[in-house]
């Protein structure tokens, strides 16, 4: 690690030049594979696989794109991925902050209990529950469904406790007031509370859509069709049972899997950083 | 920004019952609504998180195939699990990857973090995002990006380091190179995340610390070693359990980069898992290994709960 305070003088030390010099270079490696993917996928057969390996393509071309969407049923593939990490975050959303708002704002009789009891399975990885979940969701019938996607993860205990701790902040005058005004739990819920916890829902959302667009084990076990897959999961299935990787495809296939995230995370990296950072994640 | 930044109450317990004025409501109307609030997402753990749990433990004493036969053999399961030379090397190689990726992701956050710490850093919010980037690629895109960098014969990044003198051959069949590859992968889609949270921490605390350290004559080590590090010991816990669980976890990449492979040499816990589970269908076996895993990060969170937990107290007092 390289000192960044030197001298604390304003202006440019050579501590600051040596950290920005230091902090190129390490952004540099960390977006090289993004770079790679990208350029890549516009790269033509020859170049992918020609040697030397260059990063910047020659001839831009389209065919990997192509190839890609003819291989894999790539339409239905996203549309699987907005439902299903979408699904999960609609309900997971509602959900949490129903009883999150029940857990920081009700007094009621073993609130401490339920408390302890929900941050304990938030502690239970999910692959340890995977095969009786799995024979559960079979049983139900579900496997290959979209509610067999999405039910499970319709609530989960992270969020609860991620909103609780929100709610628990947010400052208790008005909602008394409401009260006395006659308001029920539920207006006092959806229109005092949740309109003040906009940044703590929207962070919430985007984490937990990001996690199950992005989950690979959840779709692979619960789908066996290929048209019920995630775009993640269909994208393991182009590696032939050769062994032999079509790299140039793989991109252009990992380009339309990262691109409506990246993008969305650029758009309001800001705020997504920044809320992350002050809702009480850490 | 917008939000209140609740650094000393976060870890508090809630406040006593006693001490809430309500403004309404007898307790029995009370216990009625918030119990209406909390059914949806109750019956959904249950039904969806609990339950298999209880499930996993019955059948973790059953020869269980998965198709409805299911036979009571007590211990034999678990006996597997401590003797059979494969989930040995199995939890082997899930210590070893913890024992990799945790320091590495969680220095290269807590050194980035503190670079970009300061306001004065040029280009600052440009610096961040790139490093974030990378969290919201999935670790499928991720291993598919980086074993083509790595790949032997056309891999960019093996052709630049064959330009510095570095010979790095086929990494991913390199039973020596193959685990610090997807552990690599690893560090990379996830440091991002855990540098966020440091960089939160370390605003958090106070300017005026660092200016009485100052003072005192402390140079930029002691500064961090008394000022940054005691008071960041509630963020360190928080990366630190969530860093060593991730690691615990580890499948996706490794399911795409080597499918556990050279020779067993990247078969992790949640691998074998997998394949006990849904590839020979042996479920009781797989029950019994999830509880091996779910009980390791039990222990986990509890020691580390405990001290840091303990520490933090000393600082409050």
């Amino acid at each position: 690690m390289s000192a960044p305070t030197h001298r604390t003088r304003p202006g440019t030390t050579p501590g600051t030049v040596l950290a920005v010099i230091a902090l190129v270079a390490v952004s540099a490696v960390v977006l090289l594979p993004i770079a790679i993917i990208v350029f890549t996928a516009f790269k033509p057969v020859a170049e992918v696989n020609a040697y030397p390996p260059s990063l910047l393509p020659d001839a831009w071309t389209l065919d990997n794109v192509r190839e890609v969407t003819s291989e894999l049923p790539f339409l239905r593939l996203v549309g699987n991925s907005f439902l299903f990490a979408g699904g999960v975050t609609a309900f997971a959303l509602v959900f949490d902050s129903l009883a999150a708002y029940a857990l920081a704002r009700i007094d009621f009789a073993g609130r401490k209990v339920l408390l302890v009891a929900i941050i304990a399975t938030l502690m239970i990885p999910f692959q340890a529950t995977l095969i009786p979940l799995y024979q559960l969701v079979a049983d139900l019938g579900w496997v290959n469904t979209y509610a067999g996607l999405i039910a499970p993860r319709a609530a989960d205990a992270f969020g609860i406790f991620f909103l609780r701790q929100f709610f628990l902040s947010l400052p208790r005058d008005v909602d008394a007031a409401a009260r006395i005004d006659g308001a029920s739990e539920f207006r006092v819920f959806r229109s005092v509370v949740l309109p003040n916890a906009v940044p703590a829902l929207l962070t919430l959302g985007l984490f937990t859509f990001v996690n199950n667009w992005n989950d690979l084990l959840w779709p692979l076990v619960f789908t066996t069709d290929a048209d019920m897959g995630t775009i993640t999961s269909g994208l393991t299935l182009l590696t032939g049972p050769s062994g032999i990787v079509p790299h140039g495809v793989m991109m252009a296939g990992s380009l339309i899997a990262i691109l409506p995230l990246v993008i969305a995370f650029l758009l309001i990296q800001r705020r997504f950083i920044e809320n992350i950072a002050t809702t009480g994640l850490k | 920004m917008t939000a209140p930044n609740p650094t000393a109450r976060r870890y508090r317990p809630p406040a006593p019952l006693g001490g809430r004025r309500r403004a309404t409501g007898s307790p029995a109307g009370r216990n009625a609504r918030a119990w209406a609030f909390l059914a949806p997402a109750l019956i959904i753990i249950g039904l969806f998180t609990v339950w298999p749990m209880i499930s996993a433990l019955r059948l973790s004493f059953m020869d269980a195939s998965g198709f409805g036969r299911e036979e009571f053999i007590g211990l034999e399961n678990y006996v597997t699990v401590f003797t059979d030379p494969d989930i040995r090397d199995a939890v082997l190689n899930t210590l070893w990857y913890t024992v990799l990726f945790t320091p590495t992701a969680v220095i290269a956050a807590l050194a980035l973090a503190l670079l970009l710490n300061s306001p004065r850093m040029p280009f600052r919010s440009f610096f961040r995002t790139a490093l974030f980037v990378p969290f919201v690629v999935s670790f499928a895109v991720a291993a598919f990006a980086w074993s083509y960098l790595i790949d032997p014969q056309v891999g960019l990044l093996n052709y630049w380091l064959r330009g510095l003198g570095i010979q790095l051959g086929n990494v991913l069949e390199d039973p020596d190179l193959a685990m610090p590859a997807v552990v690599l992968v690893a560090v990379w889609k996830l440091f991002g995340f855990y540098f966020v949270i440091f960089l939160a921490g370390l605003q958090d605390i106070p300017a005026s610390l660092y200016e009485a350290a100052r003072m005192d004559g402390a140079g930029p080590w002691s500064r961090f070693r008394n000022v940054t590090l005691p008071l960041l010991s509630n963020t360190m816990a928080f990366v630190l359990i969530f860093a060593m669980i991730a690691a615990l976890q580890a499948f996706d990449q490794i399911y795409v980069m080597t499918g556990g492979g050279p020779y067993g040499h990247t078969q992790t816990l949640v691998m074998e898992i997998y394949e006990s589970g849904f590839r020979k269908l042996d479920i009781g076996f797989a029950s019994a290994l999830s509880y091996v895993l779910l009980i390791a990060t039990l222990i986990l969170s509890l020691v580390q709960f405990l001290f840091f937990g303990r520490k933090e107290k000393d600082l409050s007092s």
